[in-house]
């Protein structure tokens, strides 16, 4: 049997399509987890990249930050939370968001940086507020690139969001992981096209984003 | 009133941008601020608006303490221009304009409106309306931040270097119509640029400021060319400030000929009465210049226009200056100058004798006039 008849056979059992256990469940519980954890790396991520690149200080800091974030591994981080924390949402939720948090920070710390000097240097000149010159002026240039830090951000979340089920949560990742431990392998390979899809989607939804977010103005070749 | 009342800028790191500068900026005309870089032209013009605080001194708006207001209140009472327009490219043309309007509160519509009229103003087709400044060449862009300056008809305008990244063409362009803007609108505007002739052009009053931020000298462009303050501003003006100068001689008094201008289907009788003069100027039937002729090469009725001497460049009388007269007799190998009326038709012509007398003519009066006012000087001081 090869990967395909492994995925066909998982999809054409009816089995597979409800219950506690069943496809929409895990599904929706891998989509909430990995809001969850979008949200709060944004809640975290956007306003100090904002803030720090429309005043131009900490870039350096920043970096540092982001590499140690970047170089932790996660699921290293996961099983320390677990043995420290136990049960819940919560050791699952940390190492994700510090997953993501770099991405966002740095992305958007760089988009606003690198935003043209002379509209914002127009737009004070003209008795703009600062927090005007940051959300009218700046964000809306450096959208397209806050857009893929936070989309790069996103992917990981899905992809890694499969470690929940090790410390007994659900998600996609029970497919694989009980899949493995079962030695049912149409079920690892069902779980894994799933995350996957719901990877894809995500792209897609991003893609759909900047199509709805960004000014023609700012788009123009791309 | 705009007064720069010994005003200082010093950087922490000690280099000084400007030092102790005084400038009464009058209101309704444009006083421009030029130098080479480094002499704190940009630095002064921000301070004005406040984007740079003075170290030492002061600037007054109408005998008021700039600082007495809020800064960005003060901020959007006066029209900002820089340099590349600083346009925002994720709005429209509309609402680029519309910017300071919609920051004062005015409705959307209302805002919108009242841009659409300035891109009129401006010389901007409202077609563009809708378009993102990337559609936009570098001329119109800087229109359109001509335009944004204007949106909220303030008294005052501030612009730095705002034609200097367009090419020569499109500058010359941008010049007349602001030129053209000012003769309607009559703000007091403010003007940066490091082109002496762009500021001898535009200037009402021009301020010379040399490296280190100190003025050189303060004074009407035309007294600037006659009497530089000393040999900073002389070199700065350039090795042809008396070419430059006649710019301000008006050409309404030369004494125009019209007997050496005949049309192309001149009769013999005609061509013979002229012979005494040493050229001929050669018209279409609807009276434009075509170009010159030694009288005896000219055959009655069928002249051979493919052999005519180059005319130069037709000047109008009363609109043109002494330059444009002098230029055009310059080019042409005869030495005349053409003078044409607004639709092109020649009225008379020049030589280059009469156009040099009506320039020692100029010469003296303004010295006369000079005299004039230093005698009125006196007599105010004596009285």
């Amino acid at each position: 049997m090869n990967v395909l008849d492994f995925a066909h056979a998982f999809f054409s059992d009816t089995a597979h399509w409800h219950g506690y256990d069943g496809i929409p469940t895990r599904f929706a519980e891998h989509v909430r987890y990995s809001l969850e954890a979008l949200l709060i790396a944004a809640a975290i991520g956007l306003p100090v990249g904002l803030l720090t690149g429309h005043y131009g200080r900490g870039g350096n800091t920043l970096a540092l930050l982001a590499t140690a974030g970047r170089a932790l591994p996660s699921f290293g981080l996961l099983v320390l939370m677990f043995i420290w924390i136990g049960f819940g949402l919560l050791p699952v939720m940390i190492p994700l968001v510090v997953l993501a948090v770099p991405p966002i920070l740095v992305t958007t710390y760089e988009a606003i940086r690198s935003v043209d000097p002379s509209p914002v240097d127009a737009a004070r000149g003209m008795g703009m507020p600062e927090t005007r010159v940051l959300l009218q002026v700046e964000v809306p240039v450096a959208l397209p690139l806050i857009l893929s830090g936070l989309r790069t951000a996103a992917i990981q979340i899905v992809s890694t969001a499969t470690i929940a089920a090790y410390v007994s949560l659900g998600g996609l990742g029970r497919y694989i992981i009980d899949g493995l431990y079962q030695k049912d392998y149409e079920k690892v390979v069902g779980g894994a096209t799933l995350v996957a899809g719901l990877a894809l989607v995500t792209l897609a939804i991003f893609w759909a984003a900047a199509r709805l977010t960004v000014s023609p103005g700012v788009r123009r070749g791309t | 009133m705009i007064r720069i009342d010994s005003v200082t800028k010093r950087y922490p790191d000690g280099t000084v941008a400007v030092d102790r500068l005084s400038l009464d900026i009058p209101d309704r005309a444009i006083t421009v601020l030029v130098g080479p870089s480094g002499c704190g032209k940009t630095t002064t013009l921000r301070m004005i608006n406040r984007m740079v605080e003075p170290s030492e001194g002061g600037i007054l708006l109408d005998g008021k303490d700039i600082r007495q207001q809020p800064v960005n209140t003060l901020r959007r009472s006066m029209g900002y221009v820089i340099q590349n327009a600083g346009l925002f490219q994720h709005r429209t043309i509309l609402d680029n304009i519309a910017t300071v309007p919609r920051l004062l509160g005015r409705p959307k519509q209302q805002a919108r409106a009242r841009a659409a009229e300035l891109m009129e103003r401006v010389g901007l087709d409202t077609a563009l309306a809708k378009r993102y400044p990337y559609q936009l060449s570098g001329g119109q862009q800087q229109r359109v931040g001509v335009a944004r300056a204007l949106a909220a008809d303030p008294p005052v305008l501030l612009m730095d270097e705002p034609f200097s990244a367009v090419d020569p063409v499109v500058r010359k362009g941008l010049q007349d119509e602001l030129l053209r803007i000012q003769s309607e609108l009559g703000k007091t505007i403010v003007f940066v640029t490091h082109d002496i002739d762009e500021a001898i052009k535009l200037g009402t009053m021009v301020a010379v400021l040399r490296t280190g931020g100190r003025l050189a000298q303060f004074a009407p462009p035309a007294e600037l060319l006659s009497a530089p303050a000393d040999p900073f501003v002389e070199d700065f003006l350039g090795a042809d400030r008396g070419i430059r100068r006649l710019s301000f001689f008006p050409t309404t008094e030369l004494e125009l000929q019209t007997a050496p201008v005949v049309a192309v289907d001149a009769g013999a009788e005609q061509l013979a009465s002229r012979a005494g003069a040493p050229y001929l100027l050669v018209t279409d039937l609807d009276g434009r210049p075509l170009g010159w002729s030694e009288p005896d090469r000219l055959t009655a009725g069928a002249v051979d226009t493919d052999r005519l001497l180059p005319y130069g460049r037709p000047f109008v009388p009363g609109t043109d200056s002494l330059r444009t007269a002098l230029d055009g007799a310059v080019l042409s190998p005869t030495g005349w100058a053409v003078a044409v009326d607004g639709e092109g038709r020649a009225v008379g012509v020049v030589s280059q004798q009469v156009i040099g007398e009506a320039i020692r003519t100029a010469h003296s009066r303004v010295a006369e006039q000079a005299a004039e006012h230093a005698a009125g000087q006196a007599e105010v001081k004596a009285g």
